[in-house]
């Protein structure tokens, strides 16, 4: 595996009016590598994770793709180019069904990938294939959209909450899921509001609060850390 | 390319391909034999000036979402680029009418803009640009060029059986394109920006690209029955091919048939252009209030349009 970051970003800043919801903000990824993204409600994670998708466009800062200046790309272009992601809420094609949901992303998306069938069992969503997508509990359309996100072949990919109401079984499964993900190449970026989801998944977090990076190292650091600590647990005055 | 296999929404996809197959030859054969058993051969014209319409603005709302009130604002386009054609480059009149629909795509590129727009602020301002075109087209300031608001007379030209023959053919064409745009990844990948534009991207389909190519086709569609309706009309004012009533009818058509299908705005169109033509003339007062006591029902009872009623059933309608 190639020791060239697949993905970096550098000094980012997004701005909404005067609220600064990113103030920059760095890190790189490598090929197979999980990077946690933890920290309170309004900390900036999904806004980063929208920032390296495309759906928003940062005010400073420099996204880098295998090299590639991809700062100004529009979402589809990334996501030809390999840069994938899932949504917070689950954003599927209602009326379309669930294999047609996954095949546009694998006709759309970036080669090689998962193709439909493959990326249906990977997430076990084969036996609803015929249905349409409007009939899928919210867990089964978060399930969908990783479908749909793999079958776009991703190089990278940028999980959004994906743990938030599943059973510590179905967590299991769901990091096993994608710990088999980053053995086969594909880098990963998990926001996580449940720690031991991240945990199970991997020792390299990125902590934010107010829109900066307060920490970046593993779990267990940061869980020694006293501004860490101060940012979930308060100062304690 | 799509892989079929995975369309699993049909049962079948060689009856599928026949059945949609179907609808251009029975339109072809329906209004090429209609004229020997019907005379009044204007009505059959305007119903399949309304059908092509219909299915430009099911292109525009069914596959993609977008409310078009200003579509008429093609349509005139098309009359008006058509009657140029015809009247300042002494153009025969095919080819004039082929000018008129690439005028109106041409116009079109003008208002791309629009589409950063969506619902309901997307449907006002089309009617603006609609509105924007009249105004331009029976400015007096123009009148060399279009002869502002005293309309156009083009009887040297007039060819009612070949006006007729062309307006088939486009309206069978109109209707492979829409059939060729429903089965193929772009009809899914336009359903697709109309659930979540959001979503579609992230499933690598270019939004703006999608969106630009459906706006310039129906324009072009509008575009072509226009020039059509005005060729065959042959005298035309600028209130008759920019009446909003034209979109209006369009719309009412394909919602009525059933949107985001190919039967929907055929359907549409008979019955209720057929019903405006049994009633609407010699009783304008009943039509009208049937008309608006159909809308109404259908908004409450059936959005999906009266194709819906088949697909409820779990049947494939093209």
């Amino acid at each position: 595996m190639s020791h060239e970051p697949v993905l970096a970003f550098e000094d980012i800043v997004k701005k909404f009016g005067t609220f600064r919801a990113l103030d920059k903000v760095s890190a790189t990824l490598k090929a197979g590598e999980i990077l946690g993204l933890v920290g309170p409600n309004g900390s900036g994670k999904t806004t980063l994770i929208n920032v390296i998708s495309g759906l928003y466009n940062p005010d400073a800062g420099k996204i880098l793709f295998q090299g590639l200046d991809i700062t100004r790309w529009p979402m589809h272009k990334r996501a030809r180019v390999g840069i994938n992601r899932t949504f917070q809420i689950p954003k599927p094609f209602k009326s379309l069904s669930i294999t047609e949901n996954v095949a546009l992303a694998y006709h759309y998306g970036s080669k090689p990938a998962m193709n439909p069938r493959q990326a249906l069992d990977f997430v076990g969503l084969s036996h609803a294939a015929s249905q349409l997508a409007l009939q899928l509990n919210s867990t089964q359309q978060k399930l969908l959209d990783l479908a749909r996100a793999l079958a776009a072949g991703p190089k990278i990919l940028l999980i959004d909450e994906l743990a938030a109401g599943l059973n510590h079984q179905e967590l299991k499964v769901i990091a096993d899921h994608v710990q088999l993900l980053a053995q086969q190449g594909i880098a990963l970026i998990v926001v996580e509001h449940h720690l031991g989801f991240v945990n199970q998944l991997t020792n390299r977090v990125i902590v934010m609060n107010a829109g900066k990076e307060i920490f970046q190292g593993s779990l267990d650091q940061a869980a020694q850390d006293p501004v860490v600590s101060a940012v979930y647990l308060g100062t304690g005055s | 390319m799509f892989n079929p296999q995975w369309d699993t929404n049909t049962p079948n996809r060689l009856r599928r391909r026949l059945v949609n197959g179907v609808i251009p030859v029975l339109l072809l054969a329906g209004f090429s034999v209609s004229p020997l058993v019907y005379a009044n051969q204007a009505i059959l014209f305007q119903m399949m000036a309304f059908m092509a319409l219909a299915q430009g603005v099911n292109l525009l709302y069914g596959f993609t979402g977008y409310l078009p009130f200003g579509y008429v604002g093609f349509f005139g386009i098309g009359a008006y680029g058509m009657a140029i054609s015809i009247q300042l480059l002494h153009f025969p009149g095919i080819l004039a009418v082929i000018i008129g629909g690439l005028l109106s795509s041409v116009i079109a590129m003008a208002f791309l803009p629009l589409l950063r727009l969506s619902g309901a602020y997307f449907a006002i301002s089309s009617l603006a640009a609609a509105e924007v075109l009249s105004h331009i087209v029976s400015n007096s300031a123009f009148i060399h060029i279009t002869n502002g608001p005293y309309g156009e007379q083009l009887t040297q030209s007039y060819h009612p059986l070949t006006s007729y023959v062309v307006m088939v053919i486009v309206l069978v064409l109109t209707t492979v394109v829409v059939i060729f745009i429903r089965n193929r990844p772009f009809g899914r990948a336009l359903m697709a920006i109309r659930e979540d534009p959001v979503s579609a991207a992230m499933a690598g389909i270019s939004v703006v690209r999608a969106r630009s190519v459906v706006w310039l086709l129906s324009a072009l569609i509008a575009g072509l029955t226009g020039a059509l309706f005005g060729w065959h009309m042959s005298v035309f004012y600028p209130s008759t091919v920019f009446d909003l009533n034209i979109s209006i009818l369009a719309i009412v058509f394909t919602l009525f048939g059933g949107y985001g299908t190919v039967t929907g705005p055929v359907l549409g169109s008979i019955v209720l252009y057929g019903l405006y033509n049994a009633i609407g003339i010699s009783d304008p007062q009943y039509f009208q209030l049937i008309y608006g006591l159909l809308i109404i029902a259908l908004v409450l009872f059936l959005p999906g349009g009266i194709i819906s009623l088949i697909q409820r059933r779990g049947n494939y309608v093209p």
